[in-house]
């Protein structure tokens, strides 16, 4: 199986500054081709070619499903990031040359659904802008609750208010304002499905006060993409490939072993979607697992690793590979 | 190309043939002299021009003839066709998948123009002409499943991905070999393969699952499975086995070659794009034993497969106490010379 989603050639149509630290991006097809439909939640890989290096990052799709001409992402700047968030805001120019991967979706609307109630908290409106497009012409029954910092960070919060009245629900941190989650997923109709994307620390509260209220798992639907995290140099030996390899401080495993050449499997690139699951052949030292992938059974084995988030510290580690 | 459409049956008089062209076409299924259960999924891509594997949806000489035959056992059975209410976005996705690859691959016949949502088909084999509304429902006389698979030869199932488990929600199903949608609609992936033998112990499903969910717009996936049926039966279905199933009693050395088949499944899979569901058309092509010797290679080699099968697979696929009889009547066409690789005539 080849290495991630068909990559579709595009061109950077637009860049637009959304506030002080989010931008929009939309994409082309360079060859004036529509854009595959996707559904809402969907994300995409965008390549970055940045000096020497191949960055891929997912980013979710928030253009209208509907709309072939292009798709849309929306950027929030990371200045403590690994980079690539700097990258696309400062490098990316309309008219730049770029490729980016078919939709891949892993936060898909449960179409059973009686009700949808989304929470978004920052920058995890993307996927929900798009499932709201989706929904709205269907008359969908939804339902958004947005936590945003400030008014002016509130990316989009202004035109949900205006197009969907009193389906938006807007929150403002420097206001003191926090969802009622207790009340608010307490009082769902039979049939209610949740989801949530935003901050590590709301959708742990969200799936824990959920679960306390007895909805079942299936109802609670929830995407977090990690970035993978820096850390110290570490050394592998890739036996199919028989290589030797080094990650660097910023580099990811996946990264490191693309860099050498060696095509492995990824989709998310963010630890969720299992797809880089790789082999550990002989280690000695410690993994440092960060993905949502592994069981706890899995992780204290050492028998596998998901490259794209975890890294590993020690003297020896041996991937099959 | 051209294709001449046959009028044939699969039922009662069993007018069903193949032409020698489509014989040379056949999906022959066994790599080597024997058989055994593999993830054996590789994508689906155009491949080798004048194969089954050339277009996303292969139209054949039987065409016309599968679409009545299809017509016939739904309207003795309406349960074959069934989508649960969330399902008809992916029946909608079907359709497009459906229209838009056989307009492109088939230009001499079909045609879809579209205007937005304003969409106009038209179907020359089978003399279908529509004009209709994207996404509206009220606009075609079926819902979206059933109207595109009434037109496309094949069974249907359509899978909603969640959970991280597929579902049997949606089917059209009148091609099967013997396993019913009425039964498994609702059920997930491993409830439904619940009766296949020794595959669970292999580890095998756990395996196609991951694959399957995985499988991503752009890239669909494809494999083959095969059985055997006695009489060109397109529907050899449980609810209909009291029909077909006394017919296997009918068999003998002399009538073998006219009344046995080999019966090979493509098995195709796309990701649907707006639903994010996972359509499963499963197509079936059969060749009678008589038709399937004309190819030396294949000969020699389907009688060593069915020799050497293990014995549940032979119970499984229903032709254990036939088999000593199938076996000795190919033997005549075996001279246990070496066959070369892969599954194309010599």
């Amino acid at each position: 199986m080849s290495a991630g989603a068909a990559k579709i050639p595009v061109r950077v149509a637009e860049v637009t500054p959304v506030n002080e630290l989010v931008t929009r991006f939309r994409f082309v097809r360079r060859d004036g081709g529509l854009m595959p439909t996707f559904s809402g939640g969907a994300h995409t890989v965008v390549e970055m070619n940045d000096k020497d290096r191949v960055r891929r990052n997912p980013y979710s799709i928030m253009s209208d499903p509907a709309d072939r001409e292009g798709y849309s992402i929306s950027i929030r700047r990371d200045d403590n990031g690994r980079g690539g968030s700097l990258f696309m805001h400062r490098q990316v120019r309309p008219g730049m040359e770029m490729v980016i991967s078919n939709p891949v979706n892993l936060f898909a609307l449960d179409l059973r659904a009686r009700k949808h109630l989304l929470l978004a908290g920052g920058i995890g409106i993307t996927p929900f802008l798009a499932q709201i497009k989706q929904l709205s012409p269907m008359n969908g029954n939804f339902e958004l609750h947005y936590s945003v910092r400030t008014a002016s960070l509130g990316s989009y919060a202004d035109e949900l208010v205006a197009n969907y009245r009193s389906r938006v629900h807007l929150y403002r941190d420097d206001r003191g304002e926090q969802i009622d989650l207790p009340a608010l997923l307490d009082g769902q109709p039979l049939g209610t499905h949740v989801y949530v994307c935003g901050p590590k620390g709301m959708i742990a509260w969200v799936r824990k006060t959920a679960t306390a209220l007895g909805w079942p798992r299936e109802a609670v639907h929830h995407e977090e993409f990690l970035a993978p995290a820096s850390g110290k140099p570490f050394e592998v030996m890739l036996a199919r490939s028989n290589k030797v390899i080094k990650v660097g401080e910023h580099q990811s495993l996946l990264e490191a072993i693309e860099a050498a050449g060696v095509e492995a499997p990824y989709l998310c690139r963010g630890g969720a979607c299992g797809q880089c699951e790789t082999d550990v052949i002989e280690y000695e030292g410690t993994f440092l697992h960060k993905d949502h992938w592994l069981t706890p059974t899995q992780c204290a084995s050492g028998a596998k690793v998901m490259p794209c988030v975890s890294r590993f510290e020690g003297k020896t580690l041996v991937l099959d590979r | 190309m051209t294709i001449i459409f046959k009028e044939e049956t699969f039922h009662d008089d069993f007018t069903f043939r193949n032409s020698p062209e489509a014989v040379k076409r056949f999906p022959f299924p066994f790599p080597e002299d024997s058989y055994m259960y593999s993830v054996n999924l590789e994508p689906h891509k155009s491949y080798r021009p004048g194969s089954v594997y050339e277009r996303t949806f292969d139209v054949d000489e039987h065409y016309v003839s599968e679409m009545r035959d299809r017509a016939r056992v739904l309207a003795e059975d309406p349960l074959r066709c069934q989508s649960l209410p969330h399902m008809t976005l992916a029946g909608w996705d079907l359709l497009e998948l459906i229209m838009t690859s056989k307009a492109e691959e088939y230009p001499e016949l079909f045609e879809l123009h579209r205007d937005g949502a304003k969409w106009h088909w038209i179907n020359r084999p089978l003399g279908i002409e529509q004009k209709f509304t994207f996404l509206d429902e009220t606009t075609l006389p079926y819902g979206p499943m059933e109207y595109i698979t009434r037109q496309t030869q094949g069974d249907f199932a359509v899978l909603d991905q969640r959970d991280d488990n597929l579902w049997m929600d949606a089917g059209m199903v009148t091609t099967q070999a013997d396993w019913s949608l009425d039964f498994d609609i609702g059920m997930n992936f491993f409830e439904w393969h619940a009766p296949v033998p020794k595959a669970h112990e292999m580890g095998i499903f756990q395996r196609a699952l991951k694959f399957l969910l995985n499988i991503q717009q752009g890239s669909p996936a494809r494999r083959l499975n095969w059985t055997m049926t006695v009489n060109p039966l397109l529907d050899t279905s449980p609810e209909n086995y009291h029909k077909w199933g006394v017919m296997k009693k009918d068999l003998t050395l002399e009538n073998m070659g006219q009344m046995m088949h080999l019966r090979v499944e493509l098995q195709t899979f796309f990701r649907l794009p707006r639903s994010n569901a996972l359509v499963f058309p499963i197509r079936c092509y059969l060749i009678k034993l008589d038709e399937l010797v004309t190819v030396p290679k294949w000969a020699r080699r389907f009688h060593r497969v069915i020799r050497d099968l293990p014995t549940e697979l032979a119970t499984y696929k229903g032709f254990v106490t036939n088999r000593p009889k199938i076996v000795e009547w190919l033997s005549k066409y075996d001279d246990g010379a070496l066959t070369s690789p892969g599954i194309w005539p010599d």
